[in-house]
């Protein structure tokens, strides 16, 4: 490729709260990376790159042509840099399953920011911390003030803390999938096609996990649910008729049917089917439809069976839930003083 | 409309003035008709309870539950017809296995799961729904606002 450096289209991604699997995940496009930076000037990229936040700070309002974000947003530094990378892009994208809808860390939702802490600086098996040593936001040292970020009290995904234009759920996006947005965005950087309409997801499809799961499908009522670590799966049968407790008619298509293909459960990380927007409630009306029974008592028995209801159902979208919204209480106070930061 | 989290957490705490909102889903053949009746014999109940109709109890999807939540309901009543009765034969029981999972849903989000109640009043037991309207609103009363025990 020849294309001069200045005018390659500035791209920028980056991780809040997250594993770093989609980091990973946009490696597994494996030697077309080297396509992706013959067609990009990448100017931000934290795990890969040496470019540091004030290098994005300097940078003019919308310089970055894309920032691919992925990660919730768990922490002030986390929502500092949703909006500063807001004001820097054009074309900021929710970027997996963490910045769509929360993902694992905000399964922490269900509990207390106290909860939180004091399970990983002191309860855990695995922590040793007998002077219960608790992260601050501001320590005096004999070297100085050292700074650590606000740790709010729930984890919101990227929409519900700035404007976000499009969305690429998967934990993580699949490497065919990343590779279709990254064409898509070369071809109309490129060649001036339109974008699409705000707010639309890529990299997915418009149907459920199920529309794309090869099993075959018979709708049996289920009289028991059992884990897959309890019967060997016939593996040509839908798990959930099998009785295993399957995700798949509440998830967006667009992984291949990856899980289930396997034989595994799929777990719902490609978010809520289109027309939806609340994953839990989904699987409720679709599980209602197949539960053998008629009366309370039994039906109570059977739904026993399903251990961990709400972290099964909203593995990957409680941070926004509907339920969660009744309950909010706008607690992280802090947050103000970010706003305030951001503004100036 | 106000939502819980935009109440914010002083607007939440119970005052003398806190009235509770329960949003009720009626099917429209036998409860619907049931309220109607309890309205043309003058039977009394409780204001805080509305009434949306929908054609069946099975017809309720569990997202209409948690978006009523969601926009500042304090409890969801729903309601179809006996078991055995559904018009459309077997839509009460679908209503049945949706609330049971509801209930434990709610829970898991730190919701009494006591806010959402499946009753049957058939078209002829005006006085039943009154009385579960009547029943329901003391009980969100005692319960007060919505906010998360987790």
């Amino acid at each position: 490729m020849t294309t001069d450096i200045k005018t390659k289209p500035k791209l920028a991604l980056y991780w809040a709260a997250s594993c770093g699997g989609c980091e990973i995940a946009v490696l597994d496009i494996k030697e077309k990376i080297l396509d992706v930076d013959a067609a990009f000037d990448i100017v931000f990229w934290p795990v890969a790159v040496d470019f540091k936040v004030k290098d994005v700070e300097a940078m003019e309002d919308g310089e970055i042509d894309i920032c691919l974000f992925n990660g919730a947003i768990r922490t002030s530094d986390n929502e500092y840099m949703a909006g500063l990378l807001r004001r820097k892009a054009k074309i900021l994208v929710a970027f997996g399953s963490c910045a769509c809808e929360g993902c694992i860390p905000a399964l922490s939702n269900t509990t207390t920011r106290e909860a939180t802490l004091d399970w990983v600086y002191r309860d855990s098996p695995s922590t040793v911390n007998p002077d219960d040593i608790r992260p601050q936001t501001e320590t005096e040292t004999p070297v100085g003030r050292l700074e650590l970020p606000a740790f709010w009290e729930t984890v919101c995904s990227l929409e519900q803390v700035v404007d976000v234009d499009y969305f690429v759920p998967g934990c993580p996006p699949q490497a065919h999938q990343i590779w279709a947005v990254l064409e898509a965005v070369i071809d109309i950087l490129e060649h001036g096609k339109p974008l699409p309409p705000k707010g639309t997801v890529l990299g997915a499809g418009d149907r459920t996990c199920c529309d794309e799961c090869p099993l075959t499908r018979e709708e049996k009522k289920i009289s028991q649910f059992v884990r897959l670590h309890e019967i060997i799966p016939d593996p040509d049968q839908c798990l959930l008729d099998q009785g295993i407790l399957c995700m798949g008619p509440a998830t967006r298509s667009g992984c291949g049917g990856l899980c289930v293909s396997v034989g595994v459960p799929c777990r719902g990380c490609y978010g809520p089917p289109p027309n939806s927007k609340d994953q839990g409630t989904k699987m409720i009306a679709a599980l209602a439809s197949v539960i053998d029974s008629q009366d309370p008592e039994q039906i109570d028995r059977i739904l026993d069976g399903i251990v961990d209801p709400i972290g099964t159902f909203y593995r990957f979208s409680m941070a926004t839930a509907t339920l969660a919204g009744a309950t909010r209480s706008g607690s992280n106070g802090d947050r103000k003083a970010v706003d305030e930061r951001l503004t100036t | 409309m106000v939502t819980t989290a935009e109440r914010g957490p002083d607007a939440a705490a119970p005052e003398e003035s806190w009235q509770p909102k329960v949003v009720a889903f009626l099917c429209n053949w036998c409860s619907y008709t049931g309220a109607d009746l309890a309205g043309i014999s003058r039977i009394e109940w409780d204001p805080s309870v509305a009434i949306v109709r929908i054609m069946c109890s099975g017809r309720m999807d569990p997202t209409f539950v948690a978006k009523a939540f969601e926009f500042g309901a304090d409890g969801v009543i729903i309601s179809g017809c006996h078991p055995g009765d559904c018009h459309y034969q077997e839509g009460n029981y679908k209503a049945l296995r949706r609330v049971h999972l509801m209930r434990r849903l709610l829970d898991g989000f730190g919701i009494d799961p006591g806010r959402l109640r499946l009753v049957w009043v058939s078209a002829s037991e005006g006085d039943v729904w009154a009385e579960t309207a009547n029943e329901m609103a003391n009980e969100i009363r005692s319960l007060g606002p919505i906010k998360a025990e987790r």
